[in-house]
C-alpha cells in the first residue's frame, strides 16, 4: 500500500485553478521526483499534502497519507501529523532557521511539540538527529547559532528538524537549488541515505531534471497544474511520451549555436589583481586585519570571445566582477580594457566604463520597481557625455528592446508586469543600449527555468554574433558554462586554479578542485541510452 | 500595484477609513476657520461666559464668553500648522541625513550623523523643548523648532535603516555600473523606495507633534494669546473644571480624536504598505 496517495486533486485559489486533477503516489522507501518549471504547481501539490495553503484556497479530490484523509482532517489533527508523520525541507536554508535560536533548540522544538518528553531528552534526541545528518558533536554542538554555519550545514539542520521524529514521508521542496554543486551532491547523498535507513518516502520537488535523474525511483512531470507524464525514472527518460518532457529534456542540455572562430586581439587584460577587505577590528587598537578575496589573478579575454568563470560561493568571483567593472579599486595589479586602465588616479575611468556592462542573476531585484522600462533601460546613458534625447533616445530604446525580442511599446510598462525571463531580456537590453564591447553575465541565467534559460542562451549567442560582443560568463552552474563559452577558468579561494578551452577542461580536468566540481555536478542520462 | 487595487484595499481597511475621516474633519475645520467661524473669538462677551453646550453656542462658551467651537476650529489651525512644520523639519533634515549616512555606510560621515542622532535622542524631548522656549521666549515658532529638532533623528534613523537594505539591491549596482554617483542613486533609486515608510512614520510623528504642541501650550510655552490653542484652552479650564466641565471636555476631545485619527491612519497605511513592500519592492 502506498504511503501517500493523491487522487484527482484540484486546487483553486480565489477561484483561479492552480491544480487540475493531480494524481501521484509515494511508497515507503521510495523517492519520487516532482519536476516542473515555476508556476507548474509542484510546490502547491506539496502544500496541499501538508494542508498549508494560502487564504482562499479550495481543495477537491483525495489526499491520503498513511491512512489519514488529509482533506477531511481538522486543523488540530493536521498539526499532530505535520512534523510527526510528514516532514518538510525548504529551498532557502538562510531563512528556514530562526536566527536567534540555537540549532539544538530548533531541532528539539519539533520533538517537544509532538511528544511528552523532558527538555533534556528532547535535546539528546536532537543531538541524534543532527548526528544522522552528519553534523558531529565535536564541530557542531547544539549551542551553535544558524549564522555560524554555512548554507549546506544549515540545510542539514533543516533536514535534521524534518527527520527528528522519523516521519513516514519527507517533502523536500528544491532542497539544493540555493547550494553550490559540491554541497548539492552531499545533501542529495544524505537524503538518499536517510530514505534507505528509515524506509521513509521522499517527495523531491525540483526544476532540475539532472538532480532527480540518478536519484528518483519515479518521476512526475508537471506543467500548468497538471501531471503530463509520470512513471519509473528509466522509462520516462527512455520513452518521453509527452512533448513537454522532451522539450524540458532538450532545454536542460541546450547548446546554443555559436560562431567559434579563434580570436587573438585581447580586449580585457587582468594582471596580478589583488583585492583585500579590511576585517572589523576585534579590539579597539588591534592591528587592522585583512581578508584577501582575490589573490594574484591574471587572465585575458580576446575580442569576441566568451570566457567562463566558474567557482562556488565565496571564491571571490563577485569581488573580481566588481573590480573589473571599476566599482571598487584593487590593492595591486592592473585591469585594462583595450589597454586603458579601469581606474585612473583612484577614480573609475568613464571612458572604459562605458564600454562594458553587466547583467545580474536576480531578474526580480535588478530593477527599481517604481520606474518604467524606458528610463530603466536608458540608465547607462548616464555614462555618455552627450546622451541621445528625444527621437534618438526613443529609437535607441526601441532598438535595444527589439534586439532582445521585446516590443518598443513595452517601455511604457512597469517592471512587475513582466515575467522572470522577460525581465532578464530587459536587463540584457539595458546592458546593450550603450553598445558596450564587454558584457559581464553574473549568474545571468541561474535563476531561470530551463526552457527560458535555453531561450536566453540562444539570445546571448545571437547577440554576440550580431554586435561582436565579448562575454565574461560567471556561474556556479557548470552545464551552462559548458554550452556557451570558448574558454573556462576555475576559481577557488581567490585564485584561478585551472584555465583552458572549455571542452578540454570539462573532459580532462587537471586540478583536483575542478575534478571535484565536475564529479559533483548532476548529469542527465543520454537520450535513449537509459 | 494598480491604482484601483490600492484604493480598493485602502477602502477595505476600516481603521484607515476611520482615521482618514477623523483627520479630514479637523483639517476641514481648520480650513473653514479662515473664512468663517460661528462667533468672533477676539472679542469678549462677559455676560455670556461659561454657558453650557446648546443654543447659540453649540459647545458652550469659556470664561470670557468666547465660543468654544470657534476656538477649537481656530486652535486646529495652530495644532496642524505646528505639526506640519515640525514633521517638515524632521523629514527635510532627517531624510537627507539618513540617505547620506546609508550611502557612506561605515565612514566618518555615517558615524558623525548617527552619533549626533544618538545625542539628540538621549535628551527627553519635552524637557529640551521647554528649555528652548524658555531661552528664546515662548512662541508658536519656537515650539515648532523645538518639536521639529526631535523629529530629525526619527526620520534619519528610519531612512538609513531602510536605505541600507536597498543599497544591496542589484538595481543599485546597475546604477553604479551606469556611472551614477551616490547622491544621484540616493534620490533616484533609494528615496522613491522608502517613501512608503516615510509616509507612515510621518502620520505618526504628526500626531506626536500635535500632542507636543498641546503640552507646550498647556504649560504656557506654545502659542501665545490671543492665538487660541487646544493646550492652552485646557490650561484655562483647569481652575473652572467643576463649574464648567465643558471647557475642558471639548478641547480635550479635539486633541484625543485628532491624535486617534492620525494614529489609526498611520496603522492603516502601514498595514496597507507592508505586504506591498514585500511583493512590489523586491
Amino acid at each position: 500500500m502506498s504511503l501517500l496517495e493523491i487522487e484527482g486533486l484540484d486546487l483553486d485559489i480565489h477561484g483561479e485553478a492552480i491544480l487540475k486533477g493531480v494524481s501521484l503516489g509515494v511508497a515507503p522507501g521510495q523517492i519520487v521526483g516532482v519536476i516542473g518549471e515555476s508556476g507548474s504547481g509542484k510546490s502547491m501539490t506539496a502544500f496541499s499534502v501538508m494542508q498549508l495553503l494560502p487564504d482562499g484556497a479550495m481543495c477537491r479530490g483525495r489526499v491520503t497519507l498513511n491512512g489519514h484523509e488529509m482533506l477531511a482532517l481538522s486543523e488540530q489533527s493536521l498539526c499532530r501529523l505535520r512534523g510527526n508523520e510528514v516532514g518538510m525541507v525548504f529551498q532557502e536554508p538562510m531563512t528556514a532557521l530562526n536566527p536567534i535560536q540555537t540549532i539544538g533548540a530548533q531541532v528539539a522544538e519539533t520533538i517537544l511539540i509532538h511528544e511528552d518528553v523532558s527538555r533534556a531528552e528532547a535535546m539528546s534526541r536532537a543531538r541524534g538527529a543532527l548526528e544522522r545528518c552528519e553534523l558531529p558533536e565535536a564541530k557542531f554542538p547544539l549551542s551553535r547559532y544558524p549564522h555560524e554555519l554555512s548554507g549546506g550545514q544549515r540545510q542539514r539542520v533543516v533536514i535534521a528538524m524534518a527527520i527528528a521524529l522519523r516521519p513516514k514521508l519527507l517533502i523536500a521542496d528544491e532542497p539544493t537549488t540555493a547550494l553550490d554543486v559540491t554541497t548539492q551532491a552531499q545533501i542529495l547523498q544524505l537524503l538518499r541515505r536517510l530514505v534507505d535507513e528509515d524506509g521513509m518516502g521522499l517527495m523531491l520537488i525540483t526544476h532540475d531534471l539532472a538532480v532527480v535523474a540518478d536519484m528518483a525511483h519515479e518521476i512526475v512531470i508537471m506543467r500548468h497544474g497538471e501531471v503530463v507524464e509520470a512513471g519509473p525514472t528509466a522509462r520516462v527518460f527512455a520513452e518521453m511520451r509527452h512533448p513537454y518532457t522532451r522539450a524540458l529534456f532538450e532545454a536542460s542540455g541546450h547548446q546554443p549555436e555559436r560562431d567559434e572562430t579563434r580570436r587573438d586581439v585581447p580586449l580585457l587584460q587582468v594582471r596580478e589583481v589583488v583585492r583585500d577587505y579590511a576585517l572589523p577590528r576585534t579590539r579597539l587598537f588591534a592591528p587592522q586585519e585583512h581578508f584577501r578575496a582575490v589573490n594574484g589573478v591574471s587572465f585575458e579575454i580576446a575580442k569576441g570571445e566568451s570566457l567562463g568563470l566558474v567557482g562556488e560561493s565565496g571564491c571571490g568571483k563577485s569581488t573580481l566582477t566588481r573590480a573589473i567593472l571599476g566599482l571598487e579599486e584593487v590593492q595591486s595589479g592592473q585591469i585594462l580594457l583595450d589597454g586603458e586602465p579601469v581606474f585612473t588616479g583612484h577614480r573609475p575611468n568613464r571612458e572604459v566604463r562605458r564600454r562594458m556592462q553587466v547583467v545580474f542573476q536576480d531578474p526580480f531585484g535588478s530593477f527599481n520597481p517604481r520606474w518604467k522600462v524606458g528610463p530603466l533601460v536608458t540608465e547607462p546613458f548616464h555614462l555618455l557625455d552627450d546622451p541621445p534625447t528625444g527621437a534618438a533616445r526613443d529609437a535607441a530604446i526601441a532598438e535595444a528592446l527589439e534586439s532582445v525580442g521585446l516590443s518598443a511599446e513595452d517601455r511604457h510598462k512597469y517592471i512587475h508586469e513582466f515575467s522572470g525571463g522577460q525581465r532578464q531580456r530587459i536587463a540584457i537590453a539595458r546592458a546593450l543600449i550603450i553598445k558596450p564591447e564587454l558584457i559581464i553575465l553574473d549568474e545571468a541565467v541561474s535563476a531561470l527555468d530551463v526552457s527560458i534559460r535555453a531561450q536566453i542562451l540562444d539570445l546571448l549567442a545571437d547577440l554576440s554574433g550580431r554586435f561582436g560582443l565579448t562575454y565574461l560568463f560567471i556561474s556556479h552552474d557548470l552545464s551552462v558554462v559548458r554550452t556557451i563559452t570558448d574558454r573556462v577558468m576555475v576559481m577557488q579561494a581567490g585564485e584561478i586554479v585551472e584555465e583552458g578551452p572549455t571542452a578540454l577542461v570539462f573532459d580532462a580536468p587537471q586540478h583536483d578542485y575542478t575534478k571535484t566540481l565536475i564529479a559533483a555536478a548532476p548529469v542527465l542520462p543520454d537520450r535513449g541510452a537509459a | 500595484m494598480t491604482e484601483t487595487g490600492f484604493l480598493g484595499a485602502a477602502l477595505r481597511s476600516r481603521s484607515l477609513v476611520l482615521g482618514a475621516v477623523l483627520t479630514a474633519v479637523f483639517v476641514l475645520a481648520a480650513v473653514v476657520s479662515f473664512a468663517w467661524v460661528p462667533h468672533d473669538i477676539t472679542s469678549m462677551n462677559v455676560p455670556d461666559r461659561m454657558k453650557g453646550p446648546g443654543g447659540a453656542h453649540l459647545l458652550g462658551t469659556d470664561h470670557f464668553g468666547r465660543d468654544i467651537l470657534s476656538m477649537i476650529m481656530v486652535g486646529a489651525r495652530t495644532s496642524i500648522a505646528v505639526a506640519v512644520v515640525a514633521v517638515g523639519i524632521g523629514m527635510g533634515f532627517g531624510v537627507p541625513l539618513g540617505l547620506a549616512a546609508a550611502a557612506r555606510k561605515g565612514s566618518l560621515l555615517d558615524e558623525v550623523i548617527m552619533r549626533g542622532n544618538d545625542l539628540v535622542f538621549a535628551f527627553p524631548s519635552l524637557l529640551i523643548a521647554i528649555m528652548i522656549t524658555a531661552v528664546f521666549g515662548a512662541s508658536a515658532l519656537n515650539a515648532i523648532i523645538a518639536i521639529g529638532i526631535f523629529n530629525i533623528p526619527v526620520f534619519a534613523r528610519l531612512t538609513r535603516g531602510a536605505a541600507l537594505s536597498l543599497w544591496t539591491r542589484d538595481y543599485v549596482m546597475a546604477a553604479r555600473v551606469a556611472g551614477k554617483g551616490a547622491t544621484r542613486i540616493s534620490f533616484e533609486h533609494i528615496l522613491p523606495n522608502v517613501t512608503n515608510l516615510l509616509i507612515v512614520q510621518g502620520t505618526i510623528q504628526f500626531s506626536l507633534g500635535i500632542l507636543a504642541e498641546a503640552a507646550l501650550s498647556y504649560v504656557g510655552l506654545g502659542a501665545q494669546p490671543p492665538l487660541p490653542s487646544w493646550g492652552r484652552m485646557l490650561a484655562d479650564s483647569q481652575t473652572m473644571i467643576s463649574i464648567a466641565p465643558h471647557m475642558a471636555i471639548f478641547p480635550g476631545l479635539a486633541i484625543l480624536l485628532t491624535v486617534l485619527g492620525l494614529n489609526l491612519m498611520g496603522d492603516g497605511l502601514r498595514d496597507l504598505f507592508d505586504p506591498k513592500i514585500r511583493r512590489v519592492g523586491r
